[in-house]
């Protein structure tokens, strides 16, 4: 059964077949499904955008990571048509509609608060897009169920918006979403609403649709574990700006700037060995003993300030000569038994562990 | 496009972790039941006593206004309408149990009540053609000018509802600029082909009581509208436009259905006063136009018949009544917007 919506609803493939090879001069583009190109927006003199390019392929989840009023949500807004750039052009499946309307664009968006239509039913609020497109009765009620059982809420079908949790309104914004078999679907904090366990299991959700479906997500957060958990690419804006675009993987490992490498986990940033810039050693990178280092390995003398045990980790933060703050997590059962605050040990590292930064340009 | 065959689509790993089956779902939202449940227990912490006693407290002035001004008056009328007057040139009366009073009247003024209820539902209508776009626009294109626009509906009802009635005249007067721009256009013949002119001539016709009513109604129909515009999560309408919604669907189904609680709060507080007005037929219409409330105080100040004035009274408060309770039907007080 799960099956079958995958097929009807992923049923975009046909759209894009068909305006990709209408625009033979993109290039890498027309296999884009969202492609924006030097994109800035500003409001009176505040900067939002600047210069923004960014191109996500189909059947990616990409998320857009960044703290809060880096325009990280001016992008989707621009994508969903919402807001006009000043400047550049945005391509959805290859058509530049930088200045269309929002319903006439093939992408759809979860609203933070997930904006259900109040006066109608889950159905109803589901059927509305399909009803928007004059679907015809019976493939609008084969979609509409469809999604609906993507999405596991068909028996509340009958329900108004009110009547249901928070987790479920969820749900509803997705299927009401899904059901018009998008291009991409836009996802603005879809999980900020929801208590931490409901979180949880919708992040988990919220893969097991992508993948049904296979539809392109583009997802908006500040949450780096939503973004690390379930990106294909993810990219880091900061102050209108992307930061770097890569692999969950890639940008964890080998971010290019400070920025990025302290957004998505705690880091160590050491001074390099070799005059400018700082090198990223991440905290479970790095290992705490009474020996000192051994062969090919670096390694410092610190003091430890706070022991935080966390479970399954403790995380070690200790303070080094001219006030290097450190922090290293560890396995609880791989660290030194007799570790105590006030302590002195060696913090050792394998040198191929830490990467260097980028020296930020001023 | 990833497909994958029925049953795996989450990997088991995940499934046993997060067991989404509908007995989670309703787990879940008889957990914010509950929440909800408890939110309504845990009131303010004050002796049972004190805490029946506080909402009587408060409504305890509007409660004694209404019985002592419109309850006790209104109950009074009751024996009045079913007594006799003494003589022809007197008030005094005799209860005697006359229940023919309210035939009479039915049967004497029962044009009048017809017209007094025409001419309100015509207004009314009129005053929603206005008054819609009008909430329409404050709301939604008004931007920081809104509290003006506002300001400006209000406005005219802040001076005296005679006044305004008695500027209508020289407005709609036969030397007036509404006539001179009617037969600039040519359109004298049609418009008194059509009835909404006679002879010419507006004042002591229909329509000029009913322009009179409309305007006087406007701001009651256009405050509710825009409350309950107001109460329309914008981000609503951009849901629905990413939903492939044009503008007009979005109206029709967005717009429209979520403003309706301020649509039947707007005909209620005109409808119903519409209904009773007494100055606008007296300045604006003539004798053929006197509604419900002219015949009235005619029935009581001029020809001395206080029981049919008060049987008359109550048929229209019945009536009102009825209109009233049809209105709030199946619908919860809290839904209507009352500004």
């Amino acid at each position: 059964m799960l099956s079958e919506p995958a097929t009807q609803i992923g049923g975009s493939d046909c759209r894009e077949s068909g305006s990709g090879s209408g625009s033979g001069g993109g290039g890498d583009e027309s296999a884009a499904v969202i492609a924006m190109h030097n994109v800035s927006r500003r409001y009176g003199q505040l900067v939002a955008l600047e210069g923004l390019s960014l191109s996500i392929a189909a059947g990616e989840f990409f998320s857009l990571l960044g703290p809060s009023g880096c325009g990280k949500t001016t992008t989707l807004r621009l994508i969903a048509g919402f807001d006009r750039p000043q400047a550049g052009r945005i391509l959805l499946q290859g058509r530049d509609l930088t200045e269309a309307p929002p319903h006439r664009r093939p992408v759809n968006l979860v609203f933070q608060n997930y904006a259900l239509f109040p006066h109608l039913s889950v159905w109803d609020n589901v059927a509305f897009g399909p009803r928007s497109q004059r679907l015809p009765e019976p493939e609008l009620r084969r979609r509409v169920g469809e999604s609906l059982e993507v999405v596991r809420l068909s028996e509340l079908a009958r329900r108004r918006p009110h009547q249901l949790s928070g987790g479920q309104q969820q749900r509803v914004a997705l299927a009401r979403a899904l059901v018009n078999a998008p291009a991409a679907l836009l996802l603005d904090e879809p999980l900020a609403a929801l208590d931490p366990d409901l979180r949880r299991t919708m992040r988990s959700e919220l893969k097991r649709i992508q993948r049904e479906v296979g539809i392109t997500f583009l997802l908006v957060t500040h949450d780096r574990e939503e973004a690390l958990s379930l990106s294909d690419r993810l990219a880091v804006m900061h102050g209108g700006r992307l930061e770097q675009v890569g692999t969950p993987r890639q940008l964890y490992d080998q971010p290019r700037s400070a920025v990025v490498a302290t957004f998505l986990g705690a880091a160590n940033l050491l001074p390099a060995v070799n005059g400018e810039g700082l090198r990223l050693l991440r905290p479970e990178r790095l290992r705490l003993s009474a020996a000192p280092p051994g062969q090919g390995e670096r390694g410092l003398r610190a003091r430890v300030r706070e022991l935080v045990f966390q479970g399954a980790t403790v995380e070690v933060r200790l303070c080094g000569a001219d006030d290097l703050q450190l922090i290293a997590i560890d396995t609880s059962a791989a660290l030194p038994d007799n570790l105590r605050i006030g302590e002195e040990v060696w913090c050792r590292w394998n040198p191929a562990d830490s990467h260097l930064l980028e020296a930020p340009q001023s | 496009m990833p497909k994958r065959p029925a049953g795996t689509s989450a990997s088991p790993a995940s499934l046993r972790a997060e067991p989404l089956t509908a007995e989670t779902l309703a787990a879940e939202s008889s957990k914010a039941a509950l929440r909800r449940q408890r939110q309504r227990w845990q009131g303010p912490r004050r002796s049972g006593v004190q805490r029946r006693l506080w909402p009587w407290l408060l409504l305890a002035p509007g409660l004694i206004w209404l019985l002592g001004l419109y309850g006790l008056p209104l109950l009074a009328l009751v024996p009045l309408s079913l007594s006799e007057p003494l003589s022809r040139f007197g008030l005094e009366t005799v209860f005697s149990g006359r229940v023919a009073n309210y035939l009479e009247v039915l049967q004497a003024y029962g044009p009048i009540l017809a017209r007094s209820l025409g001419y309100a539902v015509v207004a009314t209508a009129l005053g929603l053609l206005l008054a819609y776009p009008l909430a329409f626009a404050i709301r939604f294109r008004g931007g920081r000018w809104q509290p003006l626009l506002i300001g400006l509906v209000v406005l005219p009802s802040l001076s005296s509802y005679l006044v305004r009635a008695i500027a209508w005249t020289s407005l709609l007067g036969d030397q007036g600029p509404v006539l001179a721009l009617v037969s600039a256009l040519g359109l004298t013949g049609p418009l008194d082909a059509l009835g909404v002119l006679r002879d010419g001539r507006l004042l002591n016709t229909a329509t000029a009581v009913i322009l009179g009513l409309t305007n006087n109604l406007l701001p009651f129909l256009v405050l509710p509208l825009v409350v309950a515009m107001e109460r329309i999560d914008h981000r609503l309408l951009e849901a629905a436009a990413d939903l492939h919604a044009g503008p007009w669907r979005c109206f029709v189904q967005v717009v429209w259905p979520l403003s309706r609680p301020g649509l039947a709060a707007g005909i209620l507080l005109s409808l119903i006063p519409a209904a009773g007005d007494l100055v606008n037929p007296l300045i604006l219409g003539g004798p053929n136009e006197r509604m419900i409330a002219n015949t009235i105080e005619n029935l009581l100040l001029v020809q001395m018949q206080a029981p049919r004035a008060a049987a008359l009274t109550l048929v229209l408060m019945a009536l009102i009544t009825v209109a009233v309770l049809l209105q709030l039907r199946g619908r919860g007080l809290e839904e209507l917007p009352l500004p």
